[in-house]
């Protein structure tokens, strides 16, 4: 029988792991140590690898991040962990001057093996501050790898991965993933990056969707199974190495693509994906392309204002639709399907 | 300064002394002579990259690093050759890097604000200011984790005490008791805004002190005592006892960045310079040594210099492959 796990507790396993196997691993980040253990994923740590490997920070987000760099400079590999994405920005300067560029621009004397953990926030008001999801600007920095796992299979394996790289990484947790559950082998695993995953096949449309986008992207693939569409659900899983490859290919035989953004669309992940479709081989193919993502405006806290602000299983299957029926009346799915999810009710 | 009472104290223990006093001279004329050969040549456009000269403040960087052990670290600034050389960082390839060449330490690629030597525990310098602070204390970090007894000096001028970097570290440095010596090198100017024009007292010590840490002023540049103080802040430093903080008052006697004097901009005044340079510490100091001692060394050193040019003369270009090169680690 498969072992069935949640995403937290993968990552929990990933953690513990890595953490036990390699002494060089340290784990620091406002809230690492207290009762809520980040959601869980490093409970009984302190307890395990002592508060020397496990500890709470000030909230010093641009030095403790270089702090990291310079404890990755002595030989460890710290994970860095940040409860919500938005408070990363203040270590902006840390990541992109420094940990990005040092391998480089000190001509490769230097490495930098670093995990920076960045939670995204959704519904229940998260608002303006507590729900950005910043990886398209990390994207347009040389010299960082970014991951952002949709499965508790990937949460594991690219978690151990990500300790294991040597380069900094950033790895992109949607705290709404934090219900899905699947299979985990209950062994240490890792999760090459640059690796697409086809999460279902079809002929008629591809559906690219980023970090919690693949799931609002599966339910689109079962609303429009419904209308006799079969949709082709892709998860980049890593931003940063970009697996193209796999999402040009089924492109090709689609001749359809949209690509859901976990993020604003203007710069994202969705732009980049598209040209690079655009710009392969088969640039002279006739392919219909669409982008998705929140819409253009600081996320509200307003649950009536909010639904309009992300896209959904529903608006996605219904822009598919019009892909492939552009004559036809617009149709939206009318059926609700069982949400596999719990929504996330706060406080966090 | 007067020359009379320094030379009369140091006579009293010259026996003692004279290899100190040595030990000091070669390294400040090795870093003075090698930034005046820079300004010497900058002009010709063989240096493809800006230079920040040390020139002025190389004691601070020659009276610490004589006082460290093999193993010891050093993180610094953009305004770093002194703290490199000083470090023993490898001349050659310092060179060749300001020429923009594949033998330089950073195989061309950073230039003279991104020098290294691993070796030699030169672990970096970074053109934003206040940016390695964290990479001192993280890396102070390391060393206490793996229980090594050897430390860390952070590098840094009274522009980074202006940064939220510089206060985030005195503080985690002090709560997590780390191994660094902090080293502020207080030239006045940040750029050309003097630091009370940025701060609201003269108080970067009583700052320091309040994150928990013992810190001290040196008001004259005085080699001998940067040297004592830091060797008795690195001993407090290398017993367990926590970080600690000097704060060194010495002058840039060149503009912020380039070769030349900048008196003409008017943001301070030749008089303000010529103080300091009348307390230069390499004339001091070769005022103490004998004539042949003198030419012996510096003719040494004179040598040792023509040959990094010369080396970084004929060495090649990084070629067209090289660009992609080190983006990631394997």
């Amino acid at each position: 029988m498969k072992r069935i796990i949640n995403y937290p507790e993968a990552i929990r396993e990933a953690l513990e792991q890595e953490t036990a196997s390699d002494p060089s691993v340290i784990i620091f980040g406002q809230g690492v140590d207290d009762p809520k253990a980040i959601l869980g994923t490093t409970k009984g740590f302190v307890e395990k690898f002592g508060t020397h490997r496990i500890f709470d920070t000030p909230l010093s987000e641009d030095s403790m991040t270089g702090v990291a760099i310079g404890a990755a400079l002595s030989g460890l590999r710290p994970i860095h962990t940040h409860i919500r994405m938005d408070f990363m920005l203040l270590a902006m300067n840390q990541i992109i001057n420094m940990a990005a560029k040092m391998h480089y621009m000190y001509g490769g004397a230097f490495f930098i093996p670093i995990v920076i953990r960045a939670m995204i926030g959704k519904s229940w008001g998260q608002g303006a501050q507590h729900s950005q999801s910043t990886y398209p600007l990390f994207m347009n920095i040389p010299g960082i790898k970014i991951v952002a796992p949709s499965t508790p299979y990937d949460a594991k394996g690219c978690l151990i991965q990500s300790i294991r790289d040597n380069n900094p990484v950033i790895y992109v947790e949607h705290r709404l993933l934090y219900y899905q559950k699947g299979h985990v082998p209950a062994q240490s695993y890792s999760v090459p990056f640059g690796r697409a995953r086809i999460l279902t096949k079809g002929d008629d449309i591809t559906l690219v969707g980023i970090s919690q986008m693949a799931v609002e992207c599966l339910r689109a693939h079962k609303y429009l199974k419904e209308v006799g569409i079969e949709a082709e659900v892709i998860d980049p899983v890593s931003l940063y190495p970009l697996d193209i490859e796999t999402i040009e290919k089924s492109v090709l035989k689609t001749r359809r693509l949209i690509v859901v953004d976990n993020a604003w669309i203007t710069c994202g992940a969705g732009s980049e994906i598209i040209s690079r479709i655009f710009e392969g081989k088969n640039h002279n193919k006739n392919i219909m392309v669409y982008r998705m993502g929140f819409a253009f405006v600081p996320c509200p806290t307003t649950p009536t204002l909010e639904k309009h602000f992300y896209p959904d299983a529903k608006k996605i299957a219904s822009r598919a639709y019009q892909m492939l029926h552009p004559k036809r009346k617009p149709w939206v799915p009318t059926s609700s399907l069982q949400r596999e999810e719990i929504e996330f009710k706060g406080p966090f | 300064m007067t020359q009379e009472p320094l030379k009369r104290n140091l006579e009293k223990n010259n026996m003692k002394d004279s290899a100190l006093i040595k030990k000091f001279y070669r390294s400040l004329y090795r870093i003075r002579r090698t930034e005046e050969e820079i300004a010497r040549i900058y002009p010709t456009d063989k240096i493809k990259s800006p230079i920040h000269l040390s020139i002025g403040q190389e004691a601070i960087s020659v009276g610490v690093c004589e006082a460290l052990r093999q193993g010891d670290v050093v993180f610094g600034t953009y305004r770093g050759h002194a703290m490199y050389l000083a470090k023993g960082g490898d001349l050659m390839s310092m060179i060749a890097e300001l020429y923009g060449k594949i033998t330089g330490c950073s195989k061309g690629k950073g230039g003279s604000m991104h020098l290294n030597d691993k070796k030699k525990g030169v672990m970096g310098t970074s053109a934003i200011v206040g940016t390695t602070i964290p990479h001192a204390v993280g890396y102070a970090y390391g060393l206490k984790y793996k229980k090594s007894e050897s430390i860390v000096v952070s590098f840094f001028g009274d522009g980074a005490v202006d940064e939220g970097a510089f206060h985030e570290s005195m503080n985690f440095a002090a709560l997590k008791s780390l191994p660094v010596l902090f080293i502020c090198e207080n030239n006045f100017y940040a750029i050309h805004s003097h630091h009370l024009k940025r701060h609201h007292s003269d108080n970067i010590c009583q700052r320091v002190r309040t994150y928990g840490m013992p810190a001290e002023r040196i008001e004259d540049s005085d080699i001998f005592k940067i040297n004592e103080s830091a060797k008795k802040y690195l001993k407090h430093v290398r017993d367990g006892n926590g970080p600690a903080f000097l704060e060194c008052m010495t002058c840039r006697w060149k503009e912020h960045v380039g070769p030349n004097d900048d008196f003409h901009l008017g943001y301070r005044n030749e008089e303000e310079v010529s103080y300091w340079k009348k307390n230069d510490q390499l004339l001091r100091l070769g005022n103490l040594l004998n004539a042949s001692f003198l030419s012996r060394v510096e003719s040494e050193i004179e040598q040792e210099i023509k040959d990094a040019f010369k080396f970084a003369e004929k060495s090649v270009f990084p070629d067209g492959t090289e660009l992609t090169k080190n983006v990631f680690k394997d």
